[in-house]
């Protein structure tokens, strides 16, 4: 690099103190930037849980005093599902999923010591806390939040006397764009560093699957949301200063939006699933002790995905009045897309298959991955075919499709990759009998919730309803919302479980030392956890990252950084 | 001390060069969606023919001209920058900002014009895109000519040279966003 900084006046040692907020508040490390993701995630997943905890118990038991929120109204009800899809979605699988375990893997699994643009990093960490703290304030404005669904479709939201939430609709937009500011910049920043901060010896197919993933999955989000980002600016016009792009009286298109809307909406399922697919990929390798099956072909249909997936959006839109043509070849391409992913999930069956398993917490959460995430893309099917998608469009059969694509993927990927980078993250081990009873406890639960829904879904029920009991036809599967909404309570329930473990295991559990689960990756041959700088002298790569069990070795690994 | 990964070039390409043509491809995005969204509403509204033909296209024309102009001394100051004449390239970063102060005081001539005649931003959604497009298209040339100010700083006192060829890039796209608007807004009647 041209850089004329050759003088390096005195300053603070790289490696030495640090006060307080230089370490944790205004780091540029990618650790702590990491950490600081994960931590507003993990606070914005048990705000997002709370609001589910909400409106299910109202469905359930219409008109109920919910313990620890009260009276749920229609309109709180509105904002409570709006608000709980945009967080779980924008604050919870982009920052745990991307974000956190981006900014801690990349450097790591790269081999060196910090992002390309470490400041920047911390700019957007800082630029995703105010996004996060402005959408929870709009609950507290005059009309309360946001309630027009999270796709925010017009005239709903772009009208205050439709939605009523004459501020909430505003700074619920405002939220979700500088969430996509903050996004923007941490995705130039971990696709430079993987482009040119790699470690000496490192080739493109020596580069670890999740790193692959999340650098496709942020190539993708710069590609898809620019269209939102210019619809966000026309429906805050709309909403503010009396414009009418989306209003159909004053020459304006309402469909406009969706366009805008799912251009991004659509990649973006990709850009949450593909870290997970990744994470999956790094675990399954090292509890199998095998080398991936296909990586180059994993790699190819990532990419490959990543193409067709912008060609899928008007599937969301089949009866939104588009040309009958034009859902033809939207059916095509959206039934084209379940072709890569099922390829996918092949290949990690076929990597399991000869391996030699241990059933680790991580690998559980894995496994649960592939097994619940299929179950979504099969339900997918039905809903991408446009004949079949006007009777089910809208009702809960499409929210248990989803919700079986996204648990699995913003959920159970966390789960596997925080409980299998815990120990390097915090040197020390979760209890494995408690990460056990957490994973049951949670895998059980969510289908008891979401195959009800689906019988509910094909039995005609549609989303977005404040109470079903004034359905005839609706009002006799009640008991169906009772088992989904008890067993909503039971899985909540056990994430306490989760939480006493994450915690205690922080600072009581077992050291780990660097390599506990006997890893090649790089960042397995840091100290656990890595200090400023990851290594005193950054590592050099020698092979390809999964060559476990290589018949050579005495060892079943053969980590990447080790010369011979 | 700059993190070491900060000093890899492993795709053989500096890293903020990298880095600005990814933001150039994100902004492509932007302007794409702002931009097609126009041309299909454009396409089916013909009577918006008739509004476009209140623009005023030889103010259009000449704003054309300044910022193709900025975008030569951009050119040329990158050239001054690569030949180690930093004092020279901050001359010609100073006459595209100069370029850009005309861009912006036209425009805002121009907008003045327009509202004074009673075309405003809610006029019709002719109107509506008319605004946003020129007026997000302005915000750009308004934050690369403050970046513009600070490269130029430095480089006037040789210092991070490099970065004049990086917003020169960012220019060259500001540059080519309205060689996009121009014909669009201005011309098509």
């Amino acid at each position: 690099m041209a850089e004329s900084v050759a003088t390096a006046p005195a300053h603070d040692d790289h490696h030495g103190e640090q006060s307080f907020w230089s370490k944790y508040v205004f780091s540029t490390d990618h650790k702590v930037i990491a950490l600081q993701y994960m931590f507003t995630g993990m606070a914005m997943a048990l705000i997002g849980g709370f609001m589910a905890y909400a409106f299910r118990m109202q469905l359930a038991f219409p008109g109920m005093d919910v313990p620890g929120f009260g009276l749920v109204s229609p309109a709180q009800y509105n904002a409570l599902i709006t608000n709980h899809g945009a967080i779980m979605i924008f604050w919870v699988a982009m920052p745990v999923l991307i974000a956190a375990f981006g900014n801690f893997c990349i450097p790591l699994m790269l081999g060196c010591d910090d992002m390309v643009f470490p400041k920047l990093n911390r700019l957007s960490y800082q630029i995703f806390l105010l996004s996060s703290i402005v959408l929870l304030s709009s609950f507290f404005v005059e009309g309360g939040g946001f309630g027009g669904a999270w796709t925010s479709y017009p005239p709903l939201s772009s009208k205050a006397e439709y939605s009523l939430t004459p501020l909430g609709s505003s700074i619920w937009l405002v939220a979700v764009a500088l969430e996509f500011v903050a996004f923007l910049l941490g995705g130039i920043n971990f696709v430079t560093t993987a482009m040119n901060s790699r470690a000496p010896g490192m080739k493109m197919y020596d580069i670890p699957m999740v790193v692959w993933m999340i650098v496709i999955a942020s190539i993708l989000f710069m590609a898809s949301v620019g269209p939102l980002i210019a619809g966000a600016v026309m429906l805050f016009m709309d909403q503010q200063l009396g414009t009418a792009f989306f209003d159909p009286d004053r020459g304006g298109d309402p469909i406009l939006w969706q366009h805008l809307f799912w251009f991004f909406g659509h990649p973006e399922v990709y850009v949450v699933l593909l870290p997970a697919v990744g994470i999956t990929a790094e675990i399954i390798t090292v509890f199998a002790r095998k080398k991936l099956f296909a990586y180059k072909t994993v790699l190819y249909t990532a990419f490959g995905t990543g193409v067709l997936s912008f060609t899928v959006w008007a599937h969301h839109q089949f009866i939104a009045g588009i040309d009958p043509r034009m859902a033809h070849v939207f059916t095509v391409t959206t039934l084209l897309i379940s072709i890569p992913i099922a390829e996918m999930m092949f290949v990690y069956i076929a990597t399991l298959y000869g391996g030699s398993i241990t059933f680790a917490t991580p690998m559980l959460w894995a496994l649960g991955f592939i097994a619940t995430f299929l179950i979504g893309g099969v339900t997918g099917i039905f809903l991408g075919a446009s004949g079949a998608d006007i009777y089910l469009h809208d009702t809960y059969f499409v929210l248990a499709h989803f919700h079986y694509t996204f648990y699995p993927i913003a959920i159970i990927g966390t789960f596997a990759g925080v409980t299998y980078w815990f120990p390097k993250m915090f040197g020390r081990m979760m209890d494995e009998r408690l990460g056990k009873i957490h994973f049951w406890g949670s895998i059980i639960p969510f289908n008891l919730i979401f195959i009800p829904l689906f019988f509910l879904g094909a039995a005609g029920q549609h989303r977005r309803i404040y109470d079903f009991t004034n359905f005839p036809e609706l009002a006799a599967m009640q008991h169906w919302r009772v088992v989904a909404t008890v067993a909503m309570l039971v899985m909540l329930g056990f994430q306490l479980v989760f939480l006493y473990n994450f915690f205690r295991s922080m600072f009581r559990g077992e050291k780990a030392g660097k390599n506990p689960w006997k890893a090649n990756t790089l960042e397995w041959s840091a100290e656990s956890p890595p200090p400023h700088g990851n290594w005193p002298v950054l590592p050099t790569v020698y092979r390809g990252p999964y060559e476990y069990s290589h018949p050579d070795r005495d060892e079943d690994y053969w980590p990447q950084h080790v010369p011979n | 001390m700059r993190p070491i990964a900060t000093t890899r070039s492993a795709a053989g390409l500096p890293t903020g060069l990298l880095a600005v043509w990814w933001v150039v491809v994100s902004e492509i995005v932007i302007f794409g969606g702002l931009l097609a969204s126009y041309i299909m509403h454009r396409l089916a509204h013909d009577a918006w023919t008739e509004q476009a033909a209140h623009t005023n296209t030889w103010i259009g024309a000449f704003n054309t001209f300044v910022l193709l102009t900025s975008s030569l001394t951009a050119v040329l100051g990158h050239q001054a920058a690569e030949q180690g004449n930093g004092r020279k390239a901050a001359r010609f970063l100073w006459m595209t900002v100069g370029g850009a102060t005309t861009f912006v005081a036209v425009k805002a001539f121009e907008w003045t014009t327009e509202i004074q005649a009673g075309y405003t931003l809610t006029s019709s959604t002719f109107w509506s895109f008319y605004y946003t497009a020129a007026g997000l298209h302005a915000l750009h040339v308004i934050a690369g000519a403050i970046i513009m100010i600070f490269v130029a700083t430095d480089a006037a006192k040789n210092r991070e040279l490099h970065r004049v060829e990086l917003i020169g890039i960012y220019w060259h796209f500001v540059d080519i966003v309205w060689i996009f608007l121009f014909p669009l807004l201005y011309i098509a009647k």
